[in-house]
């Protein structure tokens, strides 16, 4: 290849090497020593350039060549990217497995998209067309939508040619007049956000069929959320529930320095699931970046940038993308540990003082856009935060917190309780709420913001009266007070734990959400009439529906179980004179 | 023949520097001959043009600057052969028993590749242990990581060593082979786990690597990994299925802070390195299955927390990275329970896949749920009750109170040879369960209820 120059290793720690007798650009791919491992160049120092290899770097020794690339760390971008499970530097796993066996060694190249599969192209531009970069024109089935092909960002002028048939990524499928040929498959450098035409305001919420997420702490369409928490409090079951079930067209996620057996899980659990809403398989929208805790420090660094980047991608072909990754603390540590053996000088906790930064620049990739095929896409970022010592108050989450719009608080104390999802309800918030109401009001009903308002209210009720049961027992407060209670545990026990493992209660659909806690919402009601006609509490509490209420969300009829059980309510209050 | 150099230019705590040196390769194996005539073992964790930075597994003690220093051009590797089960062998793999030298069929590299997550097979079979708080609340299944956390004094040896005698998958007959891996034991400890498995007869399906308290602390570096390349051979080689069993975590950590500390790295929290997290998970993550094969890693690391902190970075780095965590309660434990295993704070996050409908039984989730939910009122109104007394409760929560005490006094405690089925585990629960109003039990489908509530089944 052109551009290539040769230099030699003067230094191997870890992942860091130092080379010398190159001059690349910073970020510029370098195969390093006799194995060709690829690294990528993070520092330039005299004539000295510092690379983090992302493969083990055992044995490598000064004087062995190190070979410039000259092209930065990029991804390709075409047909095939659905489906697929990759490292964090795109290499696809199935091919590594072919090729070395059931680990991962080194120096073995295989390119993100497959080269010999024939995709069936249909151009949706003619012959003469004036077509700008970015530009849509044509499309192919893919997974389970229409990939849009999209021109190269920095390529226009007019279509000289361009025909339908079945052709492989890198054939050309037409040509400008200028010459340029048109392929379905284009790169692009990861590190660099894909360009768009216009931000838009979310306004759309992302659907998620998780209650509390959905009816308390709502995300929107192009949003930012982080779910912090200890160790085992949810993260990465809310994250796969979101990618299960989340209304975007199109879920990347990323397994940034986590488990095997998590990815293992999501392999062999997604192909066996459907869309809730085109009941087609969960895989065909899925992109998985499986970069594990004992694969390479800097692949993992990489990771969270392939997968943005292909989000963004198909962001411009004007979908609904959103972007799980779990964990951004392990993509911030593995920023601590490269730093660390650059000798940079430390912030907080050893992390670089760069952190902040590089979380913002990352979180700003999201967003609802209008793209430059003249569409309009968005990317929801869900990161996990992964505290050390479960304390909020380290750097990751806090930096974290002045990003994102929605905060989802895991709380070990709720967990220890198996209180699923451990989503802490009165220190979690969505700064979406006031943007969103809109929708809800016109797509799910009228009154969804008094009914979540009322939710709130009685949760954040119980927590005060909590405390003065600590001290003197539920007993010595007044009946209404006690109520207050009873029904916030409705609320809590009914609403807000929703079983992730379980077929039914895993996906709640909005309209469904509203039932319920409108449900809720009359018993107290009702309740309240009934204390105040001197029925005793014990009497309402222990009324059939109530317990009935609860068991609802099990059964697979629930829709229909719902408005037997409020006529029955209406019956039995009416029994107790209501 | 390897050129033996004489340029040592400096050394400090457990790392030697070497000058002037022809490449050296990044991890290679490094060996230094004392003026004494004894040889040291090390590794190579700086290499450069000018200097090479090697860390001494057996400590630097004794080593001067004209000591030898020879560099044998490969990695770490470890002589593996079938005939190691039964063996007894150092924390640097040389032989400690009396028997003959190990014959090695294959040299494997002791820092493992990472298994293709694509070539994992999902853990799913349910290993039996017998304990009840284990296998009803937190279950083990085969591939999985599930450390003990522990504390100093607790009975964590008596739990690992109930486990690796008891634990069997259902339907088969074939029995774990042990590795056992000790890091910085006391030769009691040591000792206690050996005699334990001399009784059973689990020795002759065990290979056991020893670093004993006063055994140099680098070395401890080296022991784990020497005992998972065995453990991988056995497993993926020989088709074998392994329960590791290592100990203690703390030790090995300390060691790893040494070493930072020597090389006066910048630490993330208290003292220990930033990379902490990705050195555990290198260890850690070689537990599991790999699809067509037929052996398995199943790994029982035990650690105990400093201070009883779990938030300390060693348990905390630990929690991040397993399939959960037996947490041990000094609080049971003073009560004189055994096994001491706090439930509430205790999980399996692989439990969800090995139990259920023709693993375990149908209504294990469902029962367990229950059990921790239930366990948890009755806890929090233990707190109440030392406020306003057993009498200012309502008659509902006197049952929850009730019924924390007779869970860890029924559920929890049993022998340390009793070896209980998981049907007799999940009926003790329901029986536990009858003594709260049905209508309490909101975490049960209404079906599951009436077939198993033992007042309502038919009989
Ligand atoms: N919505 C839920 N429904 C049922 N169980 C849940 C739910 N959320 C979490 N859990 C339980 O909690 C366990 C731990 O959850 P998870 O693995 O998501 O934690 P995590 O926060 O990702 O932990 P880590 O930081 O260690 O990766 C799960 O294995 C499961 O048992
Ligand atoms: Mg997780």
């Amino acid at each position: 290849m052109a551009g290539q120059t040769k230099g030699k290793i003067s230094r191997v720690a870890g992942p860091v090497v130092t080379a010398e007798g190159i001059s690349p650009r910073m970020y510029d791919v370098v195969l390093v020593g006799d194995l060709k491992l690829m690294g990528e160049v993070i520092k330039l120092v005299g004539d000295k350039v510092v690379i983090q290899v992302y493969e083990d770097t055992s044995g490598i020794r000064p004087g062995e060549e190190v070979v410039d690339t000259g092209a930065p760390l990029q991804v390709e971008l075409g047909p095939g990217l659905l489906s697929s499970v990759y490292d964090g530097v795109q290499r696809p796993l199935p091919i590594l497995r072919d090729k070395q066996g059931d680990f991962v060694s080194r120096g073995v190249a295989a390119p993100g998209l497959a080269r010999t599969t024939k995709w069936k192209f249909t151009p949706t531009v003619k012959k003469g067309a004036e077509v700008q970069g970015g530009a849509i024109v044509g499309e192919v089935p893919e997974g389970n939508i229409v990939h849009k092909v999209l021109l190269p960002i920095n390529v226009k002028g007019k279509v000289k040619s361009i025909q339908e048939g079945q052709f492989t990524v890198e054939e050309p499928v037409g040509e400008l007049e200028n010459g340029q040929k048109i392929s379905m498959m284009q790169t692009w450098p990861v590190r660099q956000p894909r360009p768009y035409v216009d931000k838009l305001l979310p306004d759309i919420p992302l659907v998620t069929g998780q209650r509390v997420l959905d009816m308390l702490f709502p995300l929107a369409k192009g949003g930012t959320a982080a779910i912090p928490g200890g160790f085992g409090t949810g993260k990465t079951v809310t994250s796969q529930q979101l990618s299960k079930w989340s209304d975007a067209k199109i879920v990347v996620y990323v397994g940034c320095g986590e488990r095997g057996n998590e990815m293992t899980e999501v392999l062999t659990t997604f192909p066996e699931l459907e869309d809730p809403k085109t009941g087609l398989p969960l895989m065909g929208r899925t992109v998985l970046i499986a970069n594990t805790s004992n694969m390479p420090v800097a692949a993992r660094e990489a990771s969270v940038y392939t997968g943005i980047t292909i989000a963004e991608y198909y962001r411009d072909m004007g979908y609904d993308v959103s972007l799980m990754a779990d964990s951004t603390s392990r993509w911030a540590e593995a920023m601590r540990e490269i730093s660390s053996r650059l000798e940079e000088m430390p912030g907080e906790e050893g992390y670089p003082a760069y952190l902040a930064s590089r979380l913002s620049e990352f979180y700003g990739r999201c967003g609802r856009v209008k793209t430059h095929s003249g569409t309009t896409g968005s990317i929801s970022v869900i990161g996990a935060v992964s505290p050390s010592g479960g304390d909020f108050s380290e750097p990751v989450t806090q930096n974290t917190l002045r990003i994102v719009k929605v905060f989802w608080a895991l709380d070990s104390k709720l967990r220890e309780r198996r209180h699923f999802p451990a989503i802490n309800w009165l220190t979690s918030y969505s700064l979406y709420s006031p943007i969103l109401e809109d929708w809800y009001r016109q797509n799910v009903a009228e009154d969804w913001n008094a009914v979540r308002l009322w939710a709130m209210e009685t949760l954040q009720k119980e927590s005060e009266l909590q405390e003065i049961v600590q001290l003197v027992g539920s007993d010595a407060l007044p009946e209404e007070q006690r109520l207050t209670l009873e029904v916030a545990r409705m609320i809590r026990e009914f609403f807000l734990q929703q079983s992730a493992y379980h077929p039914v209660d895993t996906y709640s659909p909005l309209k469904r959400q509203y039932e319920y806690m409108s449900a809720i919402k009359k018993f107290s009601e009702h309740a309240k009439k009934a204390i105040s006609l001197e029925v005793p509490l014990e009497k309402v509490v222990s009324l059939p529906c109530r317990a009935d209420l609860g068991k609802l969300k099990f059964e697979e009829t629930i829709d229909e179980g719902m408005k037997t059980v409020v006529a029955a309510m209406e019956k039995q209050f009416a029994g107790l004179g209501v | 023949m390897a050129k033996e150099y004489h340029t040592i230019s400096q050394i400090a705590g457990p790392l030697v520097f070497v000058e002037k040196t022809e490449p050296v390769g990044y991890g290679e194996l490094v060996m230094i001959s004392l003026p004494d005539g004894s040889t040291k073992r090390g590794q190579v964790l700086d290499t450069s043009d000018e200097i090479v930075v090697i860390q001494v597994f057996e400590g630097t003690g004794g080593i001067d600057k004209a000591s030898g220093v020879k560099f044998l051009g490969e990695t770490v590797k470890m002589p593996v052969s079938k005939d190691m089960l039964g063996r007894i062998l150092s924390g640097s793999g040389e032989p400690l028993d009396k028997g003959p030298p190990i014959i090695p069929e294959k040299r494997l590299e002791i820092i493992g590749a990472a298994i293709n997550p694509w070539a994992r097979d999902n853990p799913q079979e349910f290993i039996q242990t017998g304990v009840s708080s284990i296998d009803g609340m937190n279950t083990l299944v085969r591939g999985q990581k599930l450390p003990i956390f522990s504390g100093s004094g607790l009975p964590h040896n008596d739990i690992a060593l109930q486990i690796a005698r008891q634990a069997k998958v259902l339907g088969e007959k074939e029995e774990f082979a042990v590795v056992f891996g000790a890091m910085g034991i006391t030769s009691e400890e040591a000792q206690y786990f050996m005699k334990d498995f001399e009784r059973t007869g689990a020795l002759k399906r065990a290979v056991v690597f020893l670093n004993l308290a006063d055994d140099p602390a680098i070395e401890r570096l080296l022991t784990p990994r020497l005992a998972l390349t065995t453990a991988e051979y056995l497993a993926f080689d020989l088709n074998t299925h392994v329960l590791v069993i290592w100990t203690d975590i703390t030790n090995y950590c300390e060691a790893l802070r040494q070493i930072g500390a020597a090389r006066e790295e910048v630490p993330a929290r208290r003292g220990y390195p930033g990379y902490m997290y990705t050195d555990l998970a290198s260890m850690y993550e070689r537990a599991g299955r790999i699809k067509g094969k037929k052996g398995s890693i199943t790994q029982f690391p035990i650690l105990s927390m400093p201070g009883d902190d779990i938030t300390h970075p060693i348990p905390d780095l630990t929690g991040y990275i397993t399939e959960g965590q037996i947490v041990a309660s000094r609080e049971l434990h003073r009560k004189g329970i055994f096994p001491p295993v706090a439930v509430e704070r205790s999980l399996s996050r692989l439990m969800g896949q090995g139990i259920g409908p023709g693993r375990t039984r149908e209504d294990h989730r469902a029962v367990s749920d229950q059990l921790y939910a239930a366990y948890a009122e009755g806890r929090d109104l233990r707190g109440l009750v030392a406020i306003v007394g057993k009498e200012a409760l309502s008659e509902r929560d006197r049952k929850f109170l009730d019924f924390a005490d007779s869970f860890e006094d029924r559920f929890v405690r049993q022998d340390k040879d009793e070896d209980r089925t998981i049907e007799q585990t999940l009926d003790l629960g329901w029986e536990l369960l009858s003594s709260l109003p049905v209508d309490s039990l909101t975490k049960i489908d209404r079906k599951i209820v009436e077939k198993y509530h033992p007042s309502m089944k038919k009989k």
